[in-house]
């Protein structure tokens, strides 16, 4: 950072030297974190953004497993089930100095369940926040929830006093445009401090040499320059042109190119997200085809025949250029309930699709609108494309309609669609999270991305039981039960799971998250 | 033999009238100037490349169910890898054949791009015409509204017809909706010049004697503007008209940069072209270079043309 | 005059007004707002609540009468993005879509006339021609397109110049400038050429034919016949008298640099008013939208009327016959 004085103005130089040291990453992906304050948005970006100058009190590592952070260990109490007791970490300061202690978790808790904050469906389930001592607290739960600890790993702790002496105690009401001291100025306990930010356009982040972990990570970047860039082509083009060090969201045909290229290289791991087809079993009859008095949907061989149609090998091969996953079931392989047998389910048979369509009484066929994203998904679009000519194939004529994702998504929670595209993550690592959203029946606050129209009360019932349910085996036998249901039902037409890849400068040295959310304490620099 | 004048009368007259045109100034002028007779030759091999492209093209793009995946990103000239076939020019990201897609995109690039300009056209001389020949608060609303438009960036104004247009359509017509939309929107925001020409000239004509006489005989309003003002506008319009045609070509390949073209099912020019800016830097160079250059060439050929037109009919230049 | 003013001012702002209700009008169907602003776990009662607390349940005639009274006491609205007033946005913004859109206007300008004038004189010299034809090929192709393959050339290829963004900007006051170190003005070199190619063209052909129009007008032959110097000829009497239109067309290509500006700003994201608008649409964000748009017409209704205005001053004659020609 230098200051210079123009004219008499005193004016401030914003950006960093042109003399960059090896220090310095120059990190950019298409979108800008939304704000600072750490409860205003539940998004992936912004959450990444505040993942280095803020601290849950567990995280995730790069296989996706619990890694302590500000708690060292956590476990539920041995005297009632509806306790969890986390113990935290000791000697940890936050950015402006203040001690962290349980004072602070509790605050951060209540604030991250106030009325404007984004995170407070994650922690529904909380009661209370109690303090056993300065480094121990309590969690108290409306019943028992095995999987808790799955919801706080995007939960940042602030300082209880730094709030209170900058008025920014209350979450940030964003939506009604409210702008705090917190929106734009950050104190964590994390490894970066906030130097400088224009939204959209530039954040720069300092390492925090009293970072309670500095001798534990490699902390080798002193300096984060980071860039949002909008179109694809222009972000490669950094990437290419050395301008930038470390890329997320880089378009797949590209891989090749930055990866061939002097000093450059790609990594990948598979991401936490599925993509599939939804269609519309429910209705008597569907407006987007061509027959009258009949969903042809409703017939599960119908289903059956369509997904017999899709070559997800080709779509992996050709579409995705080998970065995807080819899937059997909507579930990411790190989900719990997930296994290799149901995922390897899809297969492909033209001949048997074709019999199928006949046996079900559309042996001529039928059409069909797709609704498909066009700037959501990795490629949504030429998936599409490629699922509509394979689907001709069988004599299921499909018209295309893709959109940006502000007119699909309201298509699905409208139930305006009978044959959609959708992807889904699981934060949670937990198929009741899928199951909550898209297989039980869709009433006012579940089964709300469920565009299907599949409601069995028995199944409903089942899945209801999940969340409360401590015997683990027993609940894993549920989930099975569950999943063959949604299987034998072809409920959805999976296609894969998506692979992250990250583009990254020869001595940068790091490992792919398959939350796509990088933890630059984690990265070396050669 | 009786009857062979009434055969020979209309030929006789045709002859005469292609020997006038022939013998024209303009002619004259055309045979002398080789880039106007050369773009003229490369326009007309290219549009009737495109009316003829199932004639000419080797498969049907447009037809999903026929495509091979498998097929996808192919370079020119070469075997596909894993299907053994060879392509002109190759294949796009979906297995198209390029060539074919490009005569079968060239094709919804030029209806596109000619009918915005007739759209534009019609509306433009109507309006201009009506605010020339009936003057007052009429012509200030339709001038005033011309000068908005006028100023107001032309794909913003198609970008919001677009918007409303997608919005107001049933929704299992939109599919097929996208390209009489962009033929709305781009005519639309192309009136202006042909309104702003044709009233100016009406204005003059108007009070020439032989209009004011025509009006004394009691002829109507419209009769008077269609058959005596509309033909002194002609050559101006048609200079419009050309170079109009190009920037709608253009305009459209701009819109699909922005999300709001022709369907990636049913690509125009510029839709392929969107989606080869895409493989510029993987070494798909194809998808991008072999649509680029055929919209090149096409706007560049119209655009010489009119640039020809315009001064061949700029009696004060020659 | 005044009179005339006046009447020319209300007209304007009836137009705005109409202008405004159909962009409000249009605004719904972009998309739902709502989408994007909760995550995927929202329930129904979340999405009434926001719903209700955006006044996205009125009528579009009261959303857009909300939109009108606020704007008139100089508030915006808030960006449902990025959660901030978007007056304060667009100003941060401005900066360097102005800057971006002098240099590309100023390039335009100077290239246009000195290549006019070359063409007009060598009208049918080889390298005259050579210039008008290829001045064609900027225009033959599209934008977002000229802008990619500079930046392949350029930073990928050769390396010369930055792909993105402003490079490092210089805080003056409210104002961010580019034009103060080597980097914020290396990084301005190709979206100003993208930007300005176009207008170059216009301008350019617009001086050839207004010099070739002057220069067979009776007094060049009278100054030729007096013994004239041809470049006294050329510059003094004849350039002279091609730069009214010239200056109008300027004027009125203001705008079309602005509007050119969200693709060249897309194409090289560049942190101005027309990335913001791409992105607000893509993220349906209706007060950055409706602001941006009243801004512009704002701004080009004054352009109109200011170019009007001097039409007047110039020649009151012109006032029954102006839009005649160009």
């Amino acid at each position: 950072m230098r200051t210079t004085s123009i004219f008499t103005l005193g004016a401030v130089l914003l950006a960093t030297t042109s003399t960059l040291s090896a220090e310095t990453l120059r990190w950019a992906r298409s979108g800008d974190a939304l704000t600072l304050d750490p409860h205003a948005q539940n998004e992936g970006p912004t959450h990444t953004i505040r993942h280095q100058m803020y601290e849950p009190l567990i995280i995730r590592d790069v296989s996706g497993a619990f890694e302590p952070a500000l708690a060292t260990d956590w476990a539920p109490s041995a005297d009632d089930p509806n306790v969890w007791v986390f113990n935290l970490r000791e000697g940890v300061t936050f950015h402006e100095g203040a001690a962290f202690t349980a004072e602070d978790v509790i605050f951060s808790f209540e604030r991250a369940k106030q009325p404007n904050s984004d995170m407070k469906e994650l922690i529904g389930s909380i009661t209370e926040v109690r303090a056993v001592d300065d480094y121990t607290i309590e969690i108290v739960t409306d019943g028992p929830n095995p999987i808790l600890p799955s919801n706080l790993t995007n939960l940042f702790m602030m300082d209880k006093d730094w709030t209170e002496a900058n008025d920014t105690v209350n979450v940030q009401d964003f939506e009604g445009g409210e702008i705090t001291f917190a929106t734009t100025n950050a104190n964590g306990t994390g490894p970066y401090i906030l130097e400088s930010r224009e939204p959209d356009v530039k954040t720069v982040m300092v390492r925090n040499d009293n970072y309670w972990g500095i001798d534990q990570f490699p902390m080798e970047v002193t300096e984060i320059v980071y860039t949002p860039i909008q179109n694809a082509a222009t972000r490669v083009a950094a990437m290419l042109s050395g301008e930038i060090d470390f890329l997320q969201d880089m378009p797949v045909q590209d891989l090749a190119r930055v990866n061939d290229a002097e000093g450059l290289v790609v990594k990948q791991a598979p991401q936490n997200r599925v993509i599939f087809f939804g269609m519309n079993l429910g209705a008597d009859d569907i407006e987007a085809d061509n027959i009258d008095g009949a969903n042809p949907l409703a017939d599960v061989r119908v289903r059956q025949a369509m997904s017999m149609a899709i070559n997800r090998d080709a779509i992996q091969q050709v579409v995705m250029r080998g970065q995807s996953q080819p899937a059997g079931m909507i579930a990411p392989p790190f989900v719990n309930g997930w296994t290799a047998e149901m995922d390897a389910e899809s297969s492909t048979d033209v001949d048997g699709a074709k019999a199928l369509l006949a046996e079900a009484g559309y042996a001529d066929g039928f059409s069909l609108r797709l609704d498909c994203p066009n700037d959501r998904y990795v490629n949504d679009e030429a998936i599409c494309q490629a699922a509509v000519g394979m689907l001709g194939q069988i004599g299921v004529t499909v018209n295309l309609d893709s959109k940006p994702k502000a007119q699909h998504f309201p298509l699905i929670t409208d139930g305006q669609t009978d044959f959609y595209m959708l992807g889904w993550g699981v934060p949670t690592y937990d198929s009741e999270y899928i199951f909550n959203f898209l297989v039980h029946g869709r009433e006012s606050d579940i089964g709300t991305w469920n565009g299907t129209g599949f409601d069995n009360d028995e199944l409903d019932a089942k899945i209801a039981s999940l969340s409360s349910n401590t015997d683990l085996e027993a609940r894993n036998a549920d989930i099975a039960d569950i999943w063959r249901v949604v299987q034998d039902e072809q409920l959805y037409i999976p296609i894969h799971h998506q692979v992250l890849n990250w583009g990254m400068a020869e001595n940068v040295g790091i490992e792919v998250d398959p939350e796509d959310q990088p933890k630059i304490k984690y990265f070396t620099m050669n | 033999m009786t009857d062979l004048p009434d055969h020979t009368a209309p030929k006789l007259a045709e002859k005469s009238r292609l020997r006038a045109f022939l013998d024209s100034d303009i002619f004259f002028a055309f045979k002398r100037s080789p880039i106007a007779v050369v773009s003229t030759i490369v326009v007309t091999v290219l549009v009737l490349s495109a009316i003829f492209a199932p004639l000419l093209a080797t498969t049907n793009p447009f037809d999903s169910a026929s495509l091979n995946l498998m097929n996808g990103f192919t370079a020119p000239m070469a075997p596909n890898a894993f299907t053994g076939e060879t392509f002109l020019l190759g294949t796009d990201d979906q297995g198209r054949d390029v060539f074919s897609t490009i005569l079968y995109g060239m094709r919804i690039s030029l209806f596109v791009g000619v009918a915005a300009v007739l759209f534009a056209m019609v509306l433009g001389i109507t309006l201009g015409l009506i605010a020339g020949y009936l003057g007052g608060w009429v012509e200030t609303i339709i001038m005033r509204i011309a000068d908005v438009q006028l100023t107001f960036p032309s794909i913003l104004v198609a970008m919001l017809i677009f918007g409303v247009a997608k919005g107001i359509t049933p929704i299992e017509y939109r599919d097929q909706m996208a390209i009489w939309v962009l033929i709305i929107a781009i005519g639309l925001s192309d009136w202006v010049q042909f309104a702003r020409v044709v009233r100016g000239a009406t204005l003059v004509e108007k009070r020439k004697e032989y209009v004011e006489a025509a009006r004394l005989i009691g002829r109507k309003p419209y009769a008077i503007m269609l058959k005596h003002i509309l033909p002194n506008v002609l050559s101006p319009v048609l200079v419009i008209a050309t170079i109009s045609l190009a920037l709608a070509i253009i305009a459209e390949a701009t819109l699909s940069f922005l999300g709001v073209g022709a369907p990636p099912t049913q690509p125009s020019l510029g839709t392929l072209i969107r989606i080869g800016q895409g493989f510029l830097f993987s070494g798909e160079w194809w998808i991008l270079l072999f649509p680029a250059l055929t919209l090149l060439t096409l706007a560049l050929s119209v655009n010489l043309l009119g640039d020809w037109l315009r001064d061949a009919l700029n009696p004060r230049l020659r | 005059m005044l009179a005339y003013i006046i009447r020319r001012v209300a007209q304007s702002a009836l137009v705005l007004l109409i202008v405004g209700l159909v962009a409000f009008s249009m605004f719904r169907f972009v998309g739902d707002p709502i989408e994007n602003m909760l995550g995927q776990e929202r329930t129904v009662a979340d999405i009434e609540r926001l719903r209700d607390q955006l006044g996205l349940n009125q009528s579009i005639a009261v959303q857009y009468f909300k939109f009108l009274e606020g704007a008139a006491q100089g508030n915006l609205g808030v960006s449902y993005r990025q959660g901030r007033p978007v007056a304060e946005i667009l100003m941060e913004r401005a900066p360097a879509t102005l800057e971006l859109a002098a240099v590309s206007g100023i390039l335009a300008i100077a290239f246009g006339i000195a290549f006019g004038v070359f063409t007009a004189i060598r009208r049918d010299g080889i390298v005259a021609n050579v210039i008008m034809s290829a001045s064609l090929i900027g225009v033959s192709l599209p934008t977002f397109l000229i802008g990619i393959l500079l930046i392949y050339i350029f930073s990928v290829e050769l390396g010369w110049l930055p792909s993105f963004g402003r490079g490092e900007t210089v805080q003056i006051g409210n104002w961010s400038t580019g034009f103060l170190t080597p980097s914020g003005r290396q990084a301005l070199v190709l979206p100003a050429i993208t930007l300005g190619l176009y207008q170059m063209t216009l301008i350019m052909r617009l001086v050839r034919s207004e010099m070739l129009e002057v220069l067979r007008q009776d007094y060049i032959r009278f100054a030729r016949a007096r013994g004239l110097k041809s470049r006294a000829i050329n510059f003094r009497h004849a350039l002279k008298n091609t730069m009214v239109p010239v200056i109008t067309v300027i004027g009125l290509q203001l705008g079309a640099i602005i509007a050119f500006a969200i693709i060249t700003e897309t194409v090289f994201q560049w942190p101005g008013v027309g990335l913001l608008f791409i992105n607000a649409i893509q993220f349906v964000d209706i007060p950055v939208m409706a602001a941006y748009l009243m801004l512009i017409s704002v701004m080009f209704v004054m352009i109109n009327l200011i170019v009007d205005m001097l039409y007047f001053l110039v020649d009151p004659r012109l006032r029954v016959d102006r839009a005649g020609g160009h």
